[in-house]
This record gives C-alpha cells, structure tokens and sequence, in this order.
C-alpha cells in the first residue's frame, strides 16, 4: 500500500491508472493459467481425472526449449552480465516453440499410455494417487537432472516496453496475450467445428457410448492428453521468456493455480478455462497492488468462495453428481 | 469404562518401557524413524477417519497440522515479539513450562486444530468428491500463506528453538490412545454411521442419520488429532517453518492412506510404516549408488508401480484388502481391525 502511494505521489498518476495498469498485467498473467487450465479442464472432461503432473508438463515445456536453444549456441550466463547473447532469429524462435510443442505432446501422451491407461478401469483415487506419483517423477527426475537451481533462459525476443495508451506492457506480455488468445480461439474451434473435436465431446459426454457409436476412445484420449500439454508447452515457453529464469519446481505452484483456474470457469468447460484464467490473474494482480504477501492466498480464497456459492464453477453445467 | 481405563494403563506403560528401551540400546537415527513413523500413524489414522470411515476426500491435513503446531509451540516457546511501534523486543515466557506443561500445549493445539476442522466442515458440506478435496486444499495453502505472513511467528523464516519435549514416549502414547480411539469409534454407533454415510449418503439419511452434523464431526475428530501430532513433529523437529505443512504433506498422508487400505485401520498404520521408512531406507541407495537426488524419484516410480500393479489389492475393495493383511500381519494386530461383516 505505502508503496502504491509512493508512486502516486510520484509519478502523479491516480489510483485508478494504477489499477488499470495491474489489470493490464493480471490479464497477461491470466493468459498463462488460461493455457495450462486448459489441460486440466480437457482431461478432467473426459476421464474425471485430475491430473497432477500437468504442471509439471509445462515446466518441462520450459526446458525443452532451454536445451535446443542452448546447443544451437543461444544462451545466456546470468554469472557475467557482460556476455551479450547472439540475437535469436525469428525462424528459431519458432523452432524452439515446435520443438517444445511436439516434445510435450508426446510426454503427454506416455505419460496417459503408460500411467493412466492401465487405471482406467480401476478407482478414481487410484487414478489420482498416479497423477500424484508421476507429478512427483517428473519434479524430481527434473531437480535430478537440470539441477534444483534457477536457469538464465535465452533472450528469445529483446524486451521493451510499449504505450497502449493508458497503460504500458512489456513486449513479452502483449505477445503472451495474443498467443493465449489465438490459441484458445483455435483450440475452441477445433473442439465444436472438427470430427475429431466431435469425439472429444462425445468422450466426455459418455466414453461408452461414444465407444459403441465408433469413437476411437482411446485414440481420443490420448489426442487431448497431446493438446493440453502443447497449450502447456507454449505456456512454459512464454513464461520463460517473459521471466527470464527457469527451474525445475516452477510447474508446482503454476499447476496449482491453473487448476484452480479451471475449477473457477467450471471444470470441464474450455471457455470456463480461459474465463476462469483470466478472473485468477486480474484478482491477483489488483490484490497485489495492495499487498504482495496476500496475493497468493488470493487464488485459494477465490476458489473456495466460487466453491461454496456455485460448486460446479462458473460456467460449469450443473445437474450433474460428481461424486 | 474399565476396558478404556486399562487399555489406557497398558498404552502408557507399553509407551514408557518402550521409550526406555529405545533410549537404551537403539541408535537416534533409528529412533528418530520410529517417532517420526508414530506421528505418520497418528495422521494416517485420524485421517483414515474423515478420508475412509466418512468417505469425505479431505486434501487439507497438513493445514491441520500447521494449526497444532504452531499453536502449541506458541505456548511452550519463550516467544520474541516485535512491538513495531517502539521497535523494542517484547520477550514472553512460556505459559505451559517444562516437560509437563508439554501436554496440556498439545491440547490446546489439538483444540485450535479442532476448531479449524468444525470452520473447514461446516461450509464445505455441500462439497463431494474431488470438489471437496479442492476446497480442502486451498484451506491448507491458505494457512500457509497466513502463517507465512505473521512477523510473530517468524514469517517464512519459522519458529525456531521449539523445546525437545516430543520424546518417544510421548510420540507412542497418542499414537496409542489415537489407534484406540479409532478402533472404539469404528465399533460405536458413530462409526457405523460414518460408515453409511460413505457408502450411500441418501440411503443413511433416509435412515435417520444426520448427515451434516457426523460429517463436521468426523472432520473435528481427525483435525484434532492432526493438531496433535503436527505438535510433535514440530517439537520433535524443534524448528517450525510453513514450507513444513505444504500441500505436499497433506498429499503424503493421503497416499499412505490409499496405499494401505482406505477405510482400513490396520492399512492406515501399515501405508503410514511403510512410507516414513521407505525414503529413509532410500537414502542409503541414494549414498550408496552416488546419485544425488535419486530418493524421491524412486518414492514416486513405487507409487506409480503400486497403484498400476495392485490397484484392488491395496485398497478400494476392502475385503481383498484385508485378506491381504491377514496374510502379511501377524493375528495380534488384528484386533485393529473393524470389518467383521454380518
């Protein structure tokens, strides 16, 4: 608070532009939950599954561009502030946003055969403790292998500031929420306008009549496993270049979040994912204009308030027992 | 009344003899694996009674435990307060002093904690399944995040110099009277109706059962015993901090509950055994095999290989769970459990 009326007094903007300028920020910040909530509500939608390692994937997604990035010879050493890093070319960049992308995809979809395929048919909790399971794996085969400590992530795309007008945003976050949204428009078409979308639906809807009626159920699955961890992938990577830093717990507290996300919207809806992304990280972001310290309780209290007033989310259908 | 009484005199005394003979002829190290192994069975089974016996997934034990903790170190710590007006340091004796005053702080723990339970119970009673379990976690990441913000309790630093009172016998004792108290409740009017509750809430309603009310009620019973051994841990650790109670904690007794047996006592105390010696045992490997960091990725390769290989063995049905245990557990320890079906 002292500080927000530090600036003030200094820069004489008011409290409103203020206020504007952290909407401004939550909704970048939105975007990434968004991207991540997105694979929760989609698996949740199809096997009531929570699935834990989610998080988990994205932190990954940040690495499987640290690596590539690295051997091409884009690096940075945050140890020497001399070292002026080669410029990314553009092409690259994207390279390192497929290479992610496919990577994840494919952990996505291992981690659906080998983990949770042999579970479907036993209980939920089962289920559950796996996720927990595999979320631990992959934590610790990471702080294992990449090292517990932060990582100095490749400048991707120089930062600078930009003047929208009333407020001002860093270059890396417009292009977060322009890449979120593109993103999730395309993932929101592919769900209602494609066959393959059809029998996401259908899966969700009844897995075993979707079965009966000729779906591939199991192809099925594992296509939404593959599509959550790509939004995660590209998720991961923006992060890491809006940070700069990486390190092998970042999909912890991220995943969490997210996945409170998608219990806002509604679980189960991709709309709900983005809206409740969005909600998240604007309350946050103006909470924390206040106090950064109860910023992050801000996520908790959220939920268990939407919880208690309307359990099935915001946008989440009703009706249903989800015991 | 009798049987109570007597159970108790055994408990005690069984705690004391023990306690004598670790302190003896076993090295810390392992007895530190043995106190910590019966705080794992005190949480383990106060949450075997919200998780199992009521069948309300509860993801928020750790939150419990942090409330225990730090509630009753507040009482047996000479505490250093810092008056933000004068900047001077307020130093404050402990209200429960020496060994003795030990109980009377975990109590008061185990209350602070209890309360917290009937506050968590009470509005999420419209909340089942994984909805509840979500809502039960934000509460435990809400009392972290509030625990890491009070100066006087250290913030994110901790609570340093907690008093070495958890010994081994203290540990043993409400291990004890925990198993047996769960055990009795398992047999009670009450337990059979938690019992209901979990297999049809409708049926047990229609029953005459008061849904609402046992449900808050098994949630005080377990927060209660999870304030107490968070308690313990905290005086056994001798240094408190937030970042001890994280979700991750909750998760942990969760997992030695379903890898046990949900709903089955003796599974609670087996699964709370097996994972409190499990990483110890690992690290050994870990030395051994010079692969920092190797310890919890094989913890969480088990899990995973336990819950794909034997799902139905280990828990959910829980006839074939028992019949598990039978074979594994010598006869004594049965008397633990409650499943003598009609």
């Amino acid at each position: 608070m002292l500080e927000l009326l530090a600036t003030v007094d200094s820069g004489g903007t008011s409290l409103a532009q203020a206020l504007l300028q952290q909407v401004a920020n939550g909704i970048a910040k939105g975007s990434v939950y968004a991207l991540i909530a997105v694979g929760y509500t989609m698996v949740y939608g199809v096997l009531q599954l929570i699935n834990f390692a989610h998080g988990e994937v994205y932190m990954l997604g940040a690495y499987f561009s640290y690596y590539p990035a690295k051997w091409m010879g884009y690096t940075t050493d945050p140890e020497d502030p001399s070292f002026v890093p080669a410029k990314v070319p553009l092409y690259v960049v994207g390279f390192l946003f497929v290479c992610s992308m496919a990577c994840c995809a494919l952990l996505g979809m291992l981690i659906e055969r080998f983990a949770y395929r042999p579970l479907r048919n036993s209980s939920r909790l089962a289920a559950l403790i796996t996720a927990i399971g595999v979320s631990l794996l992959l934590q610790n085969g990471g702080i294992m292998l990449f090292k517990a400590d932060p990582r100095g992530f490749p400048t991707l795309i120089e930062q600078s500031s930009v003047d929208l007008g009333l407020v001002a945003l860093t270059n890396t976050k417009i292009i977060i929420v322009v890449v979120a949204a593109v993103m999730m428009a395309g993932l929101h078409l592919f769900v209602q306008k494609t066959r393959p979308g059809a029998a996401m639906r259908a899966c969700s809807f009844d897995m075993r009549t979707a079965r009966l009626m000729g779906v591939n159920v199991d192809g099925t699955i594992g296509l939404t496993f593959a599509i959550g961890s790509i939004m995660a992938a590209v998720a991961g990577v923006l992060v890491a270049m809006d940070q700069p830093t990486i390190d092998p717990l970042m999909g912890l507290m991220a995943g969490l979040k997210a996945f409170v996300a998608a219990v806002l919207g509604g679980i189960g809806s991709i709309p709900g994912a983005a809206l409740g992304g969005l909600l998240l990280g604007v309350t946050e972001s103006v909470v924390g204009t206040f106090s950064t310290t109860y910023a992050e309780a801000v996520a908790f209290v959220l939920l268990i308030l939407v919880l208690l007033v309307k359990p099935s989310g915001l946008l989440g259908k009703s009706g249903r027992e989800k015991v | 009344m009798h049987r109570t009484l007597a159970l108790l005199v055994v408990g005690v005394s069984l705690a004391f003899g023990v306690d004598w003979f670790l302190g003896e002829f076993i090295e810390e190290y392992v007895v530190r694996i043995i106190n910590l192994c019966g705080i794992a069975i005190i949480l383990a089974v106060s949450l075997n009674v919200i998780n199992g016996l009521c069948g309300q997934f509860s993801l928020g034990h750790a939150g419990f435990m942090a409330i225990g903790a730090y509630v009753s170190a507040y009482f047996t710590t000479t505490l250093r307060v810092l008056n933000t007006e004068t900047g001077e340091t307020i130093v404050r004796a402990p209200l429960f002093d020496g060994a003795w005053g030990f109980v009377p702080a975990l109590l008061v723990g185990g209350a602070a904690a209890a309360a917290a339970g009937l506050i968590v119970g009470v509005p999420t009673l419209r909340l089942k399944g994984d909805y509840l379990a979500i809502a039960t976690l934000g509460f435990g990441e809400i009392v972290i995040i509030l625990l890491t913000n009070f100066d006087s309790v250290g913030a994110a630093r901790g609570l340093p110099g907690l008093p070495n009172y958890a010994s081994s016998f203290w540990i043993l004792t409400f291990a004890w009277i925990c198993v047996v108290g769960s055990v009795f409740l398992q047999r009670s009017t009450f337990g059979r109706a938690l019992i209901a509750i979990r297999e049809n809430e409708l049926a047990a309603e229609v029953m005459g059962i008061r849904v609402a009310r046992l449900k808050v009620m098994a949630f005080i019973y377990g927060a209660f015993f999870a304030g107490i051994a968070g308690g313990l841990l905290g005086h056994l650790l001798r240094t408190i901090s937030p970042s001890t109670f994280g979700f991750m904690k909750s998760i942990e007794v969760v997992v030695m509950l379903v890898l046990g047996g949900l709903g089955s006592l003796t599974g609670a105390i087996v699964g709370a055994i097996v994972l409190t010696v499990l990483p110890e045992a690992l690290r050994d490997v870990e030395q051994q095999a010079k692969l920092p960091g190797i310890r919890m990725v094989v913890y969480a390769l088990v899990l995973i290989l336990m819950m794909i290989f034997r799902p139905q063995g280990i828990f959910g049905q829980r006839e074939l769970s028992l019949k598990l245990l039978r074979r594994v557990l010598p006869a004594r320890l049965r008397g633990g459990d409650s499943e003598t079906k009609p």
